[in-house]
């Protein structure tokens, strides 16, 4: 089974009351960008939870997931070699003191079949997602919150080689959410965010909306969000804008 | 006849919640007594009773090894979850020595480390790990796809053939494999003699009877030299 194959199925749980949840299912295709939103504690992270676990219906959601339709091979669950699933939340992190290319390469060795060089690709890619360089020589422990969510994205990719990610509240870490968005669509990876970011929403083909634990509505909003897109785009490149001329220790004297 | 399952790991691993999620699983069907060995101080029996109203009971080894107090008394701790009426004791280790390896004939031996650890761990931890059962790996939601694929190698390194579990045990995530393994637990026959399943490296050595020279050539028994390679422990 090759990753251009793999669909990921939600199957609906139960809600606190003990219904079943109002939705059939959730097909997850290779190139998919799909977006969980909802307030906090309205069981946003549970999802992806289940997703990374392949529940069956073992978890309190009792959702389950399949694997091509399939209970997913053992494996998928139990072997993180093997497992087609990343998640990256804020709270992943580089335990080791390590330099950046040490641990690239410390993951490369324990993938037998990934050749060395992929771990200065995925310098340079890290690099397209984050404004503040990446060095190979950079201490892991030393990165901001942006550039390792850029360098965790770029090692699960192309090091992982993992089909399908899932990438919990990153917006804030300041990194370049489009240049993530496009880049994982072209080379065909799905990829679900948990998010409060209204242009991370937009930018995904189907929102999820959740409330009180369960899965309320599934949105294909298609090219109806178009203009509201622009708008949020437009408004997103000026809060990130001012947001770099605030870091810099510019006063903003004159209206924006 | 109880069925015996022995949870050992350093402080801090989460061995309690995954007893916790052990016993939410089982308790519809079974009823389980728990036993916590440790050096001077421990909550967990009293926070399990107050949960779940299953017998509890505590034993502080003082200045005994907590893992050689352990040995003494997992004997006479059966017999009591047997008279206590239990199908299941489980026996938490105190976690303080990296070096015990309190595993038992007949019984579910688990392991249960930190992916907080560092990938070094399981070698450090070898003699913990060697002889179980199922190594239980928890907040593998905090840690590196990296470094929870290294720490797994280094598993396998102490182990080959070990069952490894991954958990975020707050959430229960990922425990269905070592709830499996506690289902297929067989109970200790009837006059079955059970033992340890191999010598923890608990020697009693010269510096153990206080002596405070340095230096090997001081010293007799079990002995090392720097130029001796390769002294992981893997329960031989």
């Amino acid at each position: 089974m090759t990753a251009d194959e793999l669909t990921i199925t939600v199957l609906p749980g139960t809600t606190k009351s003990g219904a079943k949840e109002r939705f059939d299912r959730v097909d997850i295709r290779p190139g998919d960008t799909i977006s969980i939103v909802g307030p906090t504690g309205s069981g946003k992270t549970a999802l992806i939870n289940d997703i990374e676990v392949f529940a069956q219906g073992d978890t309190v959601t009792g959702r389950r997931i399949l694997v091509n339709g399939e209970l997913p091979p053992e494996s998928f669950v139990r072997d993180p070699s093997q497992k087609p699933i990343a998640m990256i939340t804020q709270h992943t992190k580089c335990l080791a003191d390590l330099s950046v290319r040490q641990f690239l390469d410390m993951h490369v060795r324990a993938r037998k079949n990934a050749v060395p060089q992929i771990a200065e690709e995925a310098v340079a890619l890290a690099n397209r997602f984050t404004g503040e360089k990446v060095a190979g020589d950079d201490r892991m422990s030393s990165l901001s919150g942006g550039q390792t969510r850029s360098l965790l994205i770029a090692d699960s990719v192309l090091i992982s080689g993992a089909p399908i990610l899932l990438l919990d509240e990153i917006e804030n870490a300041g990194i370049y959410k489009d240049e993530v968005i496009k880049y994982l669509r072209g080379v065909n990876k799905a990829v679900l965010f948990v998010t409060h970011d209204p242009y991370i929403s937009l930018l995904s083909d189907r929102r999820i909306v959740m409330r009180g634990g369960e899965v309320t509505q599934i949105l294909v909003p298609g090219d109806s969000e178009k203009k509201a897109l622009g708008i949020v785009a437009e408004a997103d490149a000026l809060l990130s804008g001012l947001r770099e001329r605030i870091r810099s220790g510019e006063t903003l004297k004159e209206a924006v | 006849m109880v069925r015996l399952i022995v949870v050992a790991g350093p402080p801090s691993t989460g061995k309690t919640t995954v007893i916790r999620r052990i016993i939410e699983h089982v308790r519809g069907t079974s009823k389980v007594a728990y036993l916590k060995v440790d050096v001077t101080c421990a909550f967990e029996d009293e926070e399990l009773s107050a949960e779940f109203g299953i017998p509890t009971k505590k034993i502080y080894s003082g200045d005994l090894c907590p893992d050689h107090m352990g040995i003494m008394v997992i004997e006479d701790a059966l017999g009591w979850a047997e008279d206590e009426g239990a199908d299941i004791l489980i026996y938490e280790s105190a976690g303080l020595c990296l070096r015990c390896t309190p595993y038992i004939t007949s019984s579910l031996g688990v392991c249960v480390l930190s992916s907080m650890a560092g990938t070094h761990a399981p070698l450090k931890m070898a003699p913990m790990i060697a002889l179980a059962d199922v190594a239980v790996v928890t907040k593998v939601d905090l840690v590196s796809q990296a470094e929870k694929e290294v720490f797994r190698e280094n598993i396998r390194e102490v182990s080959p053939g070990m069952d490894i579990v991954e958990s975020n045990a707050v959430q229960g995530t990922g425990l269905r494999y070592l709830l499996k393994r506690v289902d297929e637990l067989a109970s200790i026959g009837e006059g079955e003699i059970v033992k340890l399943r191999g010598m923890p490296p608990l020697g009693v050595c010269t510096v153990c009877i206080g002596k405070t020279d340095i230096g090997w050539q001081n010293h007799f028994g079990v002995i090392r030299r720097l130029k001796d390679a390769d002294n992981i422990y893997r329960g031989e």
